[in-house]
């Protein structure tokens, strides 16, 4: 059961082996810091498998927006694993064929073009999060 | 032995800059100061208990970099039973800093910087001392 609560949780892989993963990573934090602050928290996808009872109950009581790096889809898995399931999942490297001139090269500190597609990927991510709050809110 | 390197994993800390420091703390170790020595692996992958991660960190030594006293990247490794060898704390690498004030998630600062590249500086000898006693 998810309880009406008004915030919508965005959970990220922050894959730190690739690029893509810190693309995951700024995005998130471009929405709950920039684009939908008050709508959207998040939670360290490592700390439903370190944490207590309470991580783990994240996802029954915030509806969830998984945000992956890649195809093998960490976030959506984990959350679905040891939370519940989330209610969208947003792929970076499947956004980033819609910009193929947008590239992601950096993992650490992202280039101007990368940040670029971070927003593109961000919006995305706010597009859902509306979506998601239109129908509870229904 | 030739081909073993040590698997620098951080946390994936996003609530807080600590994470962040712990992160970038890791690139410039395998990046830029042990790139020949040293890597490392998305931790959610090896929460997610993908093979190939799975192998990797119990083939090679491990050194967990956690922001916070939660240590998701210590216990995710322990929980794959990987070879943790070494582990630092963020929080606790800045008692010793006090001076410095790290901040931003998306972008550190310049003293968030300074912080990673000291736990960076640490990172590497210790790589290069794990890799000695491993000869």
């Amino acid at each position: 059961m998810t309880l009406a609560t008004g915030k919508v949780g965005v959970i990220c892989c922050s894959g730190e082996d690739l690029p893509e993963g810190t693309i995951s990573r700024v995005a998130t934090r471009l929405v709950l810091e920039k684009l939908r602050p008050e709508e959207t928290v998040t939670l360290c996808l490592p700390l439903f498998l370190a944490g207590g009872e309470d991580e783990r109950a994240f996802a029954r009581v915030f509806p969830t927006i998984a945000v992956d790096g890649c195809s093998k889809k960490c976030a959506e898995a984990g959350t679905r694993r040891f939370s519940g399931k989330p209610v969208a999942t947003i792929v970076v490297s499947e956004v980033m064929k819609k910009y193929p001139k947008l590239k992601a090269k950096s993992r650490e500190k992202l280039n101007s073009e990368e940040m670029g597609l971070a927003m593109r990927v961000a919006e995305e991510i706010a597009e859902k999060v509306d979506e998601v709050l239109c129908k509870t809110n229904k | 032995m030739e081909n073993r390197k040590v698997v620098v994993v951080p946390c994936s800390g996003i609530g807080k800059s600590l994470g962040t420091v712990g992160r970038v703390a890791t690139y410039k170790v395998v990046e830029r100061m042990r790139p020949e020595k040293t890597r490392t692996v998305c931790l959610a992958l090896l929460t997610m208990g993908d093979n190939d991660a799975l192998k990797l960190v119990r083939e090679n030594p491990c050194i967990a970099v956690d922001g916070c006293p939660a240590q998701c990247s210590r216990k995710n490794i322990e929980a794959s039973m990987g070879k943790l060898v070494h582990g630092i704390i963020v929080t606790e690498v800045l008692r010793k800093n006090r001076s410095l004030k790290p901040e931003g998630i998306i972008e550190l600062n310049d003293q968030g910087d300074k912080l990673a590249e000291i736990i960076a500086k640490d990172l590497s000898k210790k790589a290069d001392e794990i890799l000695r006693k491993e000869k």
